[in-house]
């Protein structure tokens, strides 16, 4: 009888650092997700302590993990890493085994990602190193109107009528919010605009053609921008399931697929 | 070793280039004459933009400084990023060209890598006139006409069509005649007449240097390439500012014989080519080490640019020098349009083998930048070559966030190494 195999992914991203243990059937065991401050490879070793600790596990039982994020090459405990773009892809074509395209609204910046059918990138774009359209975006713009992060959905849903916004400068749409305000625009409407814009932002990034399959921690928190933007492309967009984990289990899946053989 | 697998970051194994040591003393001598020449007033300096009509000048009696170069220079020793805020401030935009910026900032603040380079040189030499050619853009003008107000002396110069598809008759006639109306501003200032044997010499020289520089970039075609991209520009440096002159010449011919004798015995730039690169744009002057060493890491040779292709003037004919100095410097490929564009590079693509192609985008120099309508689409779809824009500056580096392009160069290796294993 095989012993039951483990693996681990673990994703140091712009904001935060997350990191899964997943089983040789290729189920998620445990997760964990915190901020990713300024030390990454402990931010990386605390996170995969806390992972391993609540599925009753040690480094010396996970046969591999790879590491994948701004931070990947600092992770120690990491056999090797792939970059975030891999990362996603491998995620996605794990829950959607066709050709798809990947979207990855990260903390700092976007991606795009063609799949094809055989799970192979085609290409790929990222957003250019303006921050406009990802979740740094959506927080200083939140904090702007005092607005909780983990509402954002919830208001946005409440909107009775979208302010569209005119700007994609992060700076700008504070200025430009503050006249909304004064017009007396509804805050639920002014945060549906926020959506709408990185809506916007992904839609310019490049065509998003067929199944669209969204990725990373702003779609997680925030399905609603999954429901605008399909509505914008007029076909469903699906999320991918445990979304802001997505880099992190990509990883682990790397390491399940290039461990060493086992010897005995 | 499984898809998508790059290898980890190590460190890159660098294949000197025994030749650089006659480069760096020609350049040196180069900047010691033209300074020894401003300070004594023994002999009349012009100011020319890197594509202007040098060969014109030198046969007028000018030694020929090239304010692009100082640019470049002010790039790759990383003084550009602090200087070009003071050129901003006198009303000269970020957005524009980021030499041009870079460059007045070092003259207001009397700061410049020519004194670093070479001890006793203060920085560039003062002009006596300022000769420009609007082939590479329209802000060389302005540039030029900055330093005319300064030093209050003659600025003169070539306007050249844009978007040129063939370049006609009446393309070359118009440029042949500028040339030939700058000759008698030239005879002023020089106070002598043109030396028309000395052009057709001079004229010759320059074919001389522009073939055996373009031997130089060809000889990358070979498997592996002997040269890499980031050698190519360090070692432009003479065919940009010597061009005319016997030293070049010579110069050329032996780093051409050095990269002749990697090819028989099967030496590359890299000890393991795995993906053969072309760099369409400008070089990030002050990321070149950062770039070379991470291309090199993961077997990427990037070997072949457009930018060090753009000193090849193959029309340049000692016999016919206004007309053929007129077609060498209307040919380029930055005046030219998106089909003819289109074209070289895919003629590049083959001629060098390349697996793909990273196409940068340099905020501040629109016409060095031609992923801008469309091309790294087109080129992908129909030649399923894989293309990546990196978006930064020549010089200017808050233009540039070196963490996504790192991600980004990574990324795309990874995406070769799929296709690869296809």
């Amino acid at each position: 009888m095989s012993r039951e195999e483990y693996f681990g992914g673990v994703d140091v991203g712009a904001s935060s650092t997350k990191s899964v243990v997943i089983n040789s059937s290729l189920q998620l065991l445990a997760s964990d997700v915190r901020r990713t401050g300024v030390d990454f490879e402990a931010c990386a070793r605390e996170s995969m302590d806390a992972v391993l600790a609540s599925c009753g596990r040690t480094y010396r039982d996970l046969k591999g993990a790879f590491s994948t994020g701004y931070g990947r090459h600092n992770v120690r405990f990491a056999r090797d890493s792939r970059t975030e773009i891999a990362c996603h892809s491998k995620a996605a074509f794990h829950f959607f085994p066709r050709r798809t395209t990947v979207v990855d609204v990260g903390g700092q910046d976007n991606k795009i990602i063609h799949i094809d059918a055989s799970g192979r990138r085609e290409n790929f774009k990222m957003n250019r190193k303006c921050a406009a359209g990802t979740g740094a975006f959506l927080e200083e713009v939140a904090q702007r109107i005092d607005v909780p992060l983990d509402q954002i959905d919830a208001l946005a849903r409440q909107s009775t009528e979208v302010v569209h916004m005119g700007s994609y400068c992060t700076v700008f749409t504070k200025t430009e919010i503050l006249a909304h305000i004064r017009a007396g625009r509804k805050v639920p409407d002014i945060v549906a605009g926020l959506i709408e814009s990185v809506v916007k932002r992904i839609m310019e990034m490049d065509p998003l053609t067929g199944e669209v399959v969204l990725s990373g921690g702003v779609a997680a928190h925030n399905p609603v921008l999954a429901e605008m933007l399909a509505r914008h492309l007029k076909h469903p967009v699906h999320i991918l399931p445990n979304a802001q984990l997505a880099g992190a289990f990509g990883a682990a899946l790397f390491a399940s697929e290039e461990s060493e053989p086992k010897t005995n | 070793m499984g898809v998508g697998h790059v290898e980890k970051q190590r460190g890159p194994v660098f294949k000197k280039i025994q030749a650089t040591k006659q480069m760096k003393e020609i350049m040196e001598q180069h900047f010691r004459e033209m300074d020894e020449a401003a300070k004594t007033k023994s002999r009349k300096i012009a100011w020319c933009t890197s594509v202007g009509p040098a060969e014109l000048l030198r046969a007028a009696g000018f030694l020929v400084f090239f304010p692009e170069n100082h640019g470049a220079m002010l790039g790759a020793s990383r003084m550009a990023t602090d200087l070009i805020p003071t050129a901003n401030a006198i009303g000269y935009s970020p957005d524009i060209c980021s030499y041009l910026t870079a460059d007045i900032g070092s003259y207001i603040q009397k700061k410049s890598p020519l004194s670093k380079s070479y001890p006793g040189i203060e920085g560039p030499p003062r002009p006596d006139m300022l000769v420009f050619n609007t082939n590479q853009c329209r802000d060389v003008q302005d540039w030029f006409n900055f330093y005319g107000r300064e030093f209050n002396v003659p600025v003169v110069g070539v306007q050249t069509h844009r978007g040129i598809g063939a370049v006609t008759r009446a393309h070359i006639d118009s440029i042949a005649e500028q040339f030939r109306a700058l000759v008698p501003k030239l005879e002023e200032v020089a106070g002598r007449k043109m030396d028309y044997e000395e052009l057709k010499r001079v004229v010759g020289l320059s074919r001389q240097c522009t073939d055996l520089w373009k031997e130089v970039l060809e000889i990358a075609a070979n498997v592996p390439s002997p040269l890499t991209f980031f050698d190519g520009t360090i070692q432009m440096g003479p065919a940009v500012v010597m061009r005319g002159e016997q030293r070049a010449v010579d110069f050329y011919q032996v780093l051409l014989a050095e990269l002749r004798q990697r090819v028989a015995d099967g030496v590359g730039a890299l000890d393991d080519e795995r993906f053969r690169l072309y760099w369409e744009g400008m070089p990030i002057w002050g990321k070149l080490r950062e770039l070379s060493d991470q291309f090199s890491s993961l077997n990427a040779c990037v070997l072949a640019s457009t930018y060090c292709s753009s000193w090849v003037f193959p029309a340049l004919d000692p016999d016919d020098p206004f007309d053929s100095m007129a077609r060498a410097y209307i040919e380029l490929l930055i005046v030219r349009d998106e089909d003819y564009k289109e074209r070289y590079f895919e003629e590049q693509i083959e001629r060098y083998r390349i697996d793909g192609m990273i196409f940068h985008d340099a905020k501040t120099c629109p016409n060095n930048s031609n992923n801008r309508y469309g091309m790294p689409e087109r080129l992908a779809l129909k030649h399923s070559l894989p293309t990546l824009v990196i978006n930064g500056d020549l010089n200017d580096l808050r233009c540039y966030s070196e963490e996504q392009a790192r991600t980004n160069i990574e990324a795309f290796i990874e995406q070769l190494s799929e296709k690869e294993n296809q």
